[in-house]
């Protein structure tokens, strides 16, 4: 008991939620895309990655295809993709605007997408051009929600 | 090395698709035998085309026993949904993965295409591959063996005439109980494999890889986009022995090779079946989920994007010389 009130109020400092069975946690402050990605807006910046759901499902990354600085992406179209398990997976934008930047990190450590998904696992950083995309994005909660009926489906 | 196909004033993917399946009738002289064709039941197309190695000219048999106008969400007896089979056979690996691809991004059918042996020794590897890990660079050099990166991810294989594809591309939402992610669909083939090989063989899945008992003979990879994706397996029905010797031992490996060199790690599929009964078997599986539906192909309008441009290529030597350095 004890240990579940220290958990609740370290995740409650850090601002994360963890889901009702205890894996895949959220971040409260970013905002979700029904394709596992998310973003972090800052005026008209954009810092873009995949959800701890998105990697914990497509397993072990090891390999990270990026865009090049100044490519322009569209919500909901592909800009890049992971490789995990023999796959690669598509990696789509959740706001439109133009490639800024890209973590060259994940060429050599491409586990990170998978160790640390909402911080040193980020993938891209975008000028965003149209802020109000932002808003048809879902909160952590909505995303919380989203992803337990899918994983329940 | 240039590819093994001319290209033309159209759009890369719809020039591949075409070009095709431009019907050319066989004369009664040439008829396919019904092993080729493959007449599997009733109500159903098998488009077959035979790539001569040496000739541009594409030919093909269409059988049609009951054409019907394809539908942009097709559902099928039972309400199950929809898959286009598409035989080939000799056709290069190359442009089938061109296909491949082009119908993962543009289409929105479900597809099966088999293709019955490559037309020459090629070596494939995955998007990330790196050729001074994964080949003997020299003598790939010297033997002019065509190195291609594929789209989709995973290790690297040799194919030959006696390598069997099948590649499934599916709506997600049509195998809507599995989940668009790499270990939901492997399991899902599988266990349509399982059908295959039941009664004939140990087979399994074992740590992603086709297994029977403890050898592979299957290769398999994977793309999943937003709404799609595409499983492909090369099954090694035969091969040349020769041939794996152009390939190193992998870095990454499956702990149950335990380090074991390729002709102790593989094993062929003749020893088990025939070409014809694996096709036709794998034909069989598939109707447990889908609905095989007869198609004709000059009404079926692939959706035009003529921005697509498939990412398989055939690595130049320039791509390959400087790995060939690095490693002597």
């Amino acid at each position: 008991m004890a240990s579940r009130i220290w958990a609740s109020k370290a995740a409650s400092y850090l601002k994360i939620s963890t889901f009702n069975r205890g894996f895949a946690s959220v971040v409260k402050d970013l905002k979700y895309a029904e394709s596992h990605e998310w973003v972090k807006v800052s005026g008209n910046s954009a810092t873009i990655g995949i959800t701890d759901h998105a990697q914990d499902h497509l397993g072990d990354v090891v390999y990270v295809e990026l865009p090049e600085i100044g490519t322009a992406v569209t919500q909901g179209s592909g800009f890049g993709a992971v490789e995990s398990v023999k796959a690669t997976s598509d990696i789509n934008s959740p706001v439109s605007g133009k490639v800024v930047e890209v973590n060259e990190e994940l060429t050599s450590s491409p586990g990170l997408v998978n160790g640390s998904p909402y911080e040193n696992g980020w993938i891209i950083k975008v000028e965003i051009s149209d802020t109000n995309e932002v808003s048809s994005l879902m909160d952590s909660e909505q995303y919380s929600k989203f992803c337990e009926e899918e994983d329940n489906h | 090395m240039s590819p093994p196909f001319t290209s033309s004033s159209e759009p890369p993917c719809r020039s591949s698709i075409t070009s095709i399946f431009k019907p050319s009738w066989h004369s009664s002289t040439t008829h396919a035998s019904k092993d080729e064709v493959g007449w599997g039941g009733f109500n159903q197309i098998y488009l077959v085309f035979r790539y001569p190695p040496r000739s541009v000219k594409l030919h093909t048999l269409l059988h049609i026993k009951k054409p019907l106008k394809m539908a942009r969400r097709q559902v099928g007896h039972a309400g199950l949904p929809l898959m286009n089979i598409v035989r080939m056979k000799g056709v290069p690996i190359l442009q089938q993965l061109e296909i491949e691809e082009c119908l993962l991004r543009t289409s929105s059918d479900n597809w099966c295409i088999i293709n019955d042996g490559a037309d020459k020794p090629s070596i494939v590897m995955g998007v990330s591959g790196k050729p001074a890990g994964l080949v003997e660079i020299r003598p790939v050099l010297e033997d002019k063996i065509p190195v291609i990166r594929r789209f989709t991810g995973g290790g690297t294989v040799i194919v030959d005439h006696g390598t069997i594809f099948v590649s499934f591309i599916c709506n997600k939402n049509d195998v809507a109980d599995v989940q668009p992610y790499p270990r939901p669909i492997m399991s899902w083939s599988g266990l349509l494999y399982s059908q295959v090989f039941q009664g004939i063989a140990d087979f399994r899945l074992r740590e992603n890889d086709y297994v029977i008992g403890l050898r592979k003979f299957g290769g398999n990879a994977q793309s999943i986009t937003k709404n799609r994706w595409i499983h492909h397996t090369s099954f090694l029905w035969d091969y040349e022995t020769r041939n794996m010797s152009y390939l190193k031992i992998p870095e990454r490996a499956p702990d149950y090779r335990l380090g074991r060199d390729h002709l102790d790690f593989i094993c062929p599929m003749k020893d088990y079946l025939s070409r014809s009964d694996f096709i036709s078997k794998t034909i069989d599986a598939t109707r447990s989920h889908f609905s095989v539906k007869s198609t004709e192909f000059e009404t079926v309008r692939l959706p035009s994007n003529p921005k697509f441009t498939p990412t398989s290529r055939l690595l130049t030597n320039q791509e390959l010389e400087p790995a060939g350095k690095t490693s002597i």
